[in-house]
């Protein structure tokens, strides 16, 4: 008889590794969105702010943060990981664990996000803006009171794909040993011929990315609507 | 002995105005706003016409410093604008509303937040906020969409939101940004009453830009002509429109009044009607139309309208009719003589 999963797994006495893998996971992911996703909107004001026609349209500061974005943007995770390792031995006193990864995670995802906010930050119409300082609205007011809210729907499915990315990421922490579900396939199931495992866990994953998506889309949809 | 009369100081006054962008890549300087000169009097309704690209958008952004001008001086209220820092505009533009042809409500916030929004500005108390919006929701005639989203009202709805929302703060100049140009004819109407009563009833002196001579006509008490960044043309309305000087005022002018047959018109009229072609221009005030037929009648010469009509604005009329005269030529010459004498005639 043709098996397509052995028989002999270990899933059974691996499951309270692979719920405690999960809540790895899930810490990690959600430290890096609550950080790495602030400091990339604070990064995505920035560039939509300074850029040409901006409300604080400044050359200089736009370049710089332009230059910045798409320098750290494109390396690929599992180098940056270990590209950034001194400067993770310098801010949180490790190069390798659990805190060296959601560094690193913080550091990459912050700048995918300033991209992907500022997308959406760009879609407000510069009308609705020009009507703001038609009332006497403060710059800053403007950005916080009519730019923010007005792109809040497209910027809940921005962080949603986010959220996404970073759960991918967060599956190279295995590398600096920071564990989570992604290197917990690796071992236990890649490593050790289990397949069993290794198709637990990302079931595990696919149900978490599904939940978050399906928030995401009725989270925006909802403010969307109104 | 006479005393001097006291001219009202106009509410917004313009000298030697110019806006120019800087050249950049590919584009030479452009001039959007050319030496303009225009005073606007207090209580009242200043259409600004012209063509897309004439510099009206940008002349109407500088009253309230949108745009910076790049030299010239603008008196608002007596407010000197040009050299003012944002920081220093941003309390007069609360006295100075805005309206937009994109209607521009937050879509974020319903329609008693976007009314809102200007008085938290202002740092209105929360009572006063609600009695205000409360009242100018009233007035425009929406008292049910206070919790309504802007996404979910008509046109001419979001722009009467636009107008309630550009009054909370009872400015004393509204700025009118082809306020109707994106509603269809009727609502246009409706939203051209409401500004009417806007400044009849608050006193709001309005600014509207508009390509559109129809609204001028209906809304406006004077009017300036705008073209290439310079107005070539200004006055009351009734003047403007019963004898424009400058071609693009013709052309303006023509869009909602007839003048003269143009060349192909002509050519049909004529493989219709026999006779000599004469235009008489009506105006308050002068011979009537009854003056006019009567010479005609006089000496038995068979006449016809073939062109044009009687138009009121303001409640004056005037009008350009073109008249086919046939009859003996003699008798046709005599009346025409004669016609020349009582009103301006032209012979087409």
């Amino acid at each position: 008889m043709l098996t397509v999963l052995p028989t002999d797994t270990r899933l059974g006495e691996l499951w309270p590794d692979i719920w405690q893998a999960t809540g790895e996971t899930l810490l990690m992911v959600a430290l890096t969105m609550l950080i790495g996703g602030t400091l990339g909107l604070l990064l995505a004001l920035g560039l939509y702010l300074t850029r040409k026609g901006g409300l604080y349209e400044n050359v200089v500061v736009s370049v710089v943060l332009n230059v910045l974005v798409n320098f750290f943007r494109p390396i690929p995770f599992i180098i940056f990981i270990a590209a950034v390792q001194p400067a993770a031995r310098l801010i949180v006193g490790t190069g390798i664990g659990f805190s060296a990864v959601v560094f690193s995670l913080i550091l990459a995802s912050m700048f995918g996000i300033a991209r992907i906010i500022e997308q959406n930050l760009v879609t407000v119409p510069p009308g609705v803006i020009e009507a703001a300082r038609a009332m006497g609205a403060s710059r800053a007011r403007i950005a916080a009171t009519v730019v923010l809210p007005e792109a809040l729907a497209p910027i809940i499915l921005g962080y949603t794909f986010a959220f996404v990315a970073v759960v991918d990421m967060s599956a190279v922490a295995g590398l600096i040993a920071g564990g989570g579900l992604g290197s917990f396939a690796q071992t236990f199931g890649y490593r050790q011929y289990d397949p069993t495992v290794t198709w637990v866990c990302v079931l595990i994953l696919v149900a978490l990315v599904q939940v978050i998506q399906l928030l995401g889309n009725t989270l925006s949809s909802r403010i969307m609507r109104r | 002995m006479t005393h001097p009369a006291t001219v009202a100081e106009p509410l917004v006054r313009l000298r030697n105005v110019t806006k120019t962008y800087p050249a950049a890549r590919g584009r030479n300087e452009v001039r959007a706003v050319d030496d303009v000169d225009l005073d606007i009097a207090a209580g009242d309704i200043q259409a600004i016409v012209g063509y897309s690209g004439a510099g009206k958008s940008t002349l109407v952004r500088l009253l309230n410093g949108l745009e910076p001008a790049t030299s010239g001086s603008i008196q608002v209220g007596g407010t000197e604008l040009v050299g003012l820092r944002e920081r220093q505009l941003r309390p007069i533009r609360l006295g100075i509303g805005m309206i937009f042809q994109q209607f521009n409500l937050f879509e974020s916030r319903t329609v008693w937040g976007n009314l809102a929004y200007p008085l938290q500005i202002a740092g209105v108390a929360k009572a006063e906020q609600q009695r205000r919006i409360s009242e100018l929701l009233h007035f425009v005639g929406l008292p049910d969409k206070a919790h309504t989203y802007p996404r979910n009202l008509s046109g001419g709805q979001k722009q009467r939101v636009g107008i309630a929302r550009a009054l909370t703060t009872n400015p004393s100049l509204l700025l009118a940004d082809e306020a109707t140009s994106a509603l269809d004819p009727e609502t246009t109407h409706e939203v051209l009453r409401l500004l009417k009563r806007v400044n009849e009833e608050f006193g709001t002196t309005i600014v509207a830009i508009t390509h559109e001579m129809e609204v001028v006509r209906e809304l406006a008490d004077h009017v300036a002509v705008m073209e290439n960044g310079r107005v070539v043309e200004s006055g009351a309305v009734y003047d403007v429109f019963s004898s424009p000087k400058q071609p693009v005022t013709r052309r303006f002018v023509g869009t909602v009044v007839d003048d003269e047959p143009d060349a192909e018109a002509l050519a049909a009229l004529r493989s219709r009607h026999p006779g000599r072609f004469v235009k008489v221009e009506l105006r308050e005030g002068g011979p009537r139309q009854t003056d006019i037929f009567a010479v005609l009648l006089e000496r038995g010469i068979s006449f016809e309208l073939v062109f044009g009509g009687i138009e009121e604005i303001q409640g004056a009329t005037f009008g350009n009719l073109t008249l086919a005269l046939d009859g003996p030529e003699t008798s046709v010459d005599e009346a025409v003589r004669e016609l020349a004498a009582l009103v301006t005639t032209k012979e087409v």
